[in-house]
């Protein structure tokens, strides 16, 4: 981790306008998810619906998923936000309309739309349904953010090239919402305009079928041939050795050695956690996670971090001091190297992940507590990955809760000892050391 | 229908301007890379008052490319700008970026103005939303396909569609200097001082030893670009048929010389479509003659015009 502060920096005389107290904004990959962001302190999630998103997955909400969340968010003050961000070719345009009823239908409070067809149809056919300009309009200045509240738009999502003192330029020039990136893994170009996935495997990025090109590896040429549209023939080349080049076009430089990394765009993920107080004095009002293909166990331990990092500053912003201990949780559930993007200085050399990556988040999330017995002092858990006794466990809850044991005798519900909990979803019985809460949820470590 | 539709092309300096027109283009596209995005050359608002003559001179047209995406400090000078512009009497200014949109109605209310979002043109209604916000023209996307381009016209009748026709388009473009970043990485901080068109660097991806993508880069960032150049020629005749308004040549990263080849070409087909459009034929020595300046390293493709995408 980088780049943390823990002291807090009165640059920025931010003023809020509408939200009393910044928005986190997380991303719920399907309906457990949204559960457990929510749970862990999300006031709002961004879920996929089955059309008109950028994330092509079988994961995303239907209808009767989207109320279902909606019911849940509802009692936790939260709301649900379904990205719509889709540039439309003509043979998506005739389904929008019909879409976007039912969206308001089931209660979503806002679509996050890029192409003005959808923002339009929203307006004119769904008016409780609030439109938050994505940021694939990768928008960067203070007259476009005016342009897009003129056109009535009460949000923006600023394209992830802007910088602190952008955002605090455009607070100063227009009393619109700003919801601004803060946490996760970035596209390395402006949002939108990257077909790098179109080129190589025929998927349309901007709708939805990016295959993450960006991060793959690439050599690095420059092309010494002397003039590239001075060709000749090849009998020409033939007798005139000098002419070779331009026929052959073989003359290239590698600007690479052997055993370096290989040149690739791949950029290093966002975190804003020591930043936070910028963040709110600046006056962006929505936080906003990104990861909508990203495990429970991501979710819940970043919004957890960025719900108790809020509150604290909120409470008593001039005492606030960054914890050590959250930056820690982070680490818990993320591998991926991180940065502060652009918010306060162009990223540079150090900012892209050359080196391969190592795949596995140094925890798991090895079983969700579904019940606890404070009379024995025992838990039921649900499976969600292999675990057995001997594991060093941790348990945490909402608000950082948090404990670590090693993992006694286990049982099943009928009270057969197991040596292992081997079964996903199986409900397990064990002892915890302090008292534990139903959506607790445990994690081990990975060797 | 004779009416001809423009050929449109990219120029990057005076002298090209006057070759292009000279060979047959009729319409410019110039501006300069704080404003405009990927351009051919730097052309200042006194080139681009010295050129209006020349532009009249074959009454042709001039368009100046406003299409960057714009932070902060670049609108503090764009009224101006605009306004020199609106002076100096170009027929059409090319943005994306809606800031430019407002400068305009406030600074420049006689400007014409073409939507050009690159990759985001991708269809008729939101054509259509920009065309009420004061766009007389869309440039369509250039990952459309064949059908998606001929049925614009029919969605909109009253609003010029421009399609790109032949050269190569961007791929990505991101606002980080990649190529001196990784330069950096790797030791060779010498190299980072020229990373721009001339240096003509390009990139292999593992698995596609074939293509070589050409990258660089400017103040806006970096911008990779097609290994393929697009080339339309053999279909133009559809193109015709369905009543495209204008059609474009990126001139950028060729050689003068094969832009006015690329131009004469075209400028052929185009008027004998116009002087016999039932009995026009695409003629197999039109691409010859391309093939000829064609760096053979570069496929002349259809593009995304046949392409199966999935998403
Ligand atoms: S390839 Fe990378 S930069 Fe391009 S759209 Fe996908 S994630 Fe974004």
């Amino acid at each position: 981790m980088t780049n943390t502060t823990n002291t807090r920096i009165r640059k920025y005389n931010g003023k809020r306008n509408r939200l009393d107290k910044p928005e986190l904004l997380a991303p719920a990959g399907n309906l457990e998810k949204l559960k457990f962001a929510v749970h862990y302190g999300a006031d709002a999630v961004y879920i996929g619906g089955q059309k008109y998103g950028l994330r092509s997955n079988a994961d995303n909400f239907t209808f009767e998923e989207m109320r279902e969340g909606v019911q849940f968010a509802k009692k936790y003050g939260a709301k649900v936000f379904v990205a719509t961000n889709i540039y439309a070719h003509n043979e998506d345009i005739a389904g929008i309309e019909a879409y976007l009823l039912k969206l308001q239908e089931v209660g979503i409070a806002a679509i996050i739309a890029a192409d003005p067809v959808i923002i339009e149809t929203a307006q004119r056919v769904a008016p409780l349904l609030e439109v938050h300009v994505s940021t694939q309009q990768s928008i960067a200045n203070w007259q476009t953010v005016q342009f897009w509240k003129e056109e009535g738009a009460p949000r923006v999502v600023l394209a992830r090239e802007t910088s602190m003192d952008e955002i605090a330029e455009m607070k100063a020039h227009v009393d619109v919402e700003i919801e601004a990136f803060i946490h996760g893994a970035m596209c390395s170009s402006y949002s939108g305009r990257c077909t790098l996935s179109n080129h190589f495997t025929d998927r349309d990025s901007n709708r939805g079928g990016c295959c993450q090109s960006c991060r793959w590896k690439y050599d690095l040429f420059e092309d010494d041939r002397p003039d590239l549209t001075k060709l000749v023939s090849e009998e020409e080349a033939a007798q005139e050795p000098a002419l070779q080049p331009f026929k052959l076009g073989v003359t290239q430089l590698p600007l690479f050695q052997e055993q370096q990394n290989q040149f690739t765009m791949s950029s290093k993920d966002l975190c804003m956690i020591g930043h936070l107080p910028d963040l709110v004095d600046v006056g962006v009002d929505s936080f906003k996670i990104e990861g909508r293909m990203k495990s429970i166990h991501y979710v819940a331990t970043v919004v957890n971090v960025y719900r108790q990092a809020i509150d604290s500053y909120m409470a008593d912003p001039d005492h606030y001091q960054l914890k050590p201990e959250w930056i820690e949780e982070m680490n818990k559930a993320a591998n991926r190297p991180v940065n502060t993007g652009f918010f306060y200085e162009e990223p540079d050399h150090e900012d892209h992940i050359y080196e391969p990556e190592e795949k596995a988040a140094p925890y798991d999330f090895a079983g969700l507590v579904v019940d606890y017995d404070a009379d024995t002092c025992m838990a039921t858990i649900q499976q969600r990955n292999h675990f057995k006794p001997g594991a060093e466990i941790e348990f945490f809850g909402p608000n950082g809760t948090f404990f670590k044991q090693t993992v006694g005798q286990i049982w099943d519900t009928d009270g057969n000892e197991l040596d292992a909990a081997r079964h996903p979803l199986q409900l397990i019985r064990m002892k915890v050391e302090q008292p534990v809460h139903y959506f607790d949820m445990m994690r081990k470590k990975n060797r | 229908m004779t009416t001809k539709p423009e050929l449109l092309i990219t120029a990057g300096s005076l002298e090209e301007v006057e070759r292009f027109l000279k060979a047959g283009a009729t319409a410019v596209i110039v501006g300069e890379s704080i404003y405009g995005m990927r351009m051919p050359g730097q052309m200042t608002l006194a080139d681009i008052e010295l050129a209006m003559p020349i532009v009249r001179k074959y009454h042709a047209k001039l368009y100046v490319a406003v299409n960057n995406i714009l932070h902060n400090d670049a609108l503090k000078d764009l009224p101006a700008y605009l306004t020199a512009i609106e002076r100096i009497g170009v027929d059409a200014v090319i943005y994306g970026d809606p800031a430019v949109l407002m400068t305009i109605r406030s600074s420049a209310p006689s400007l014409k103005l073409h939507w050009n979002a690159e990759m985001t043109s991708t269809n008729y209604a939101t054509a259509r939303y920009w065309q009420k916000r004061g766009s007389s023209r869309i440039v369509l996307a250039r990952e459309l396909n064949m059908e998606q381009v001929l049925e614009m016209k029919q969605y909109l009748p009253d609003m010029e569609v421009e399609v790109q026709v032949h050269g190569m388009t961007n791929i990505y473009h991101s606002k980080r200097h990649l190529v001196q970043h990784y330069l950096r990485h790797t030791g060779q901080e010498e190299e980072t001082a020229k990373v721009g068109r001339d240096r003509k660097l390009f990139l292999i991806e593992q698995e596609r030893q074939e293509e070589k993508f050409p990258v660089y880069e400017d103040e806006n960032g970096t911008h990779i670009m097609s290994s393929d150049d697009m080339c339309i020629l053999e279909d133009l005749k559809l193109l015709l048929d369905a009543g495209l308004d204008s059609f474009k040549i990126e001139g950028l990263f060729k050689s003068a010389a094969y832009n006015e080849e690329v131009i004469r070409v075209y400028r052929e087909a185009i008027d004998a479509y116009a002087a016999d459009p039932s009995g026009y034929a695409f003629r197999p020595e039109w691409m010859e003659r391309i093939r000829l300046v064609q760096d053979p390293e570069r496929e002349l493709s259809f593009g995304f015009f046949y392409k199966e995408q999935m998403y």
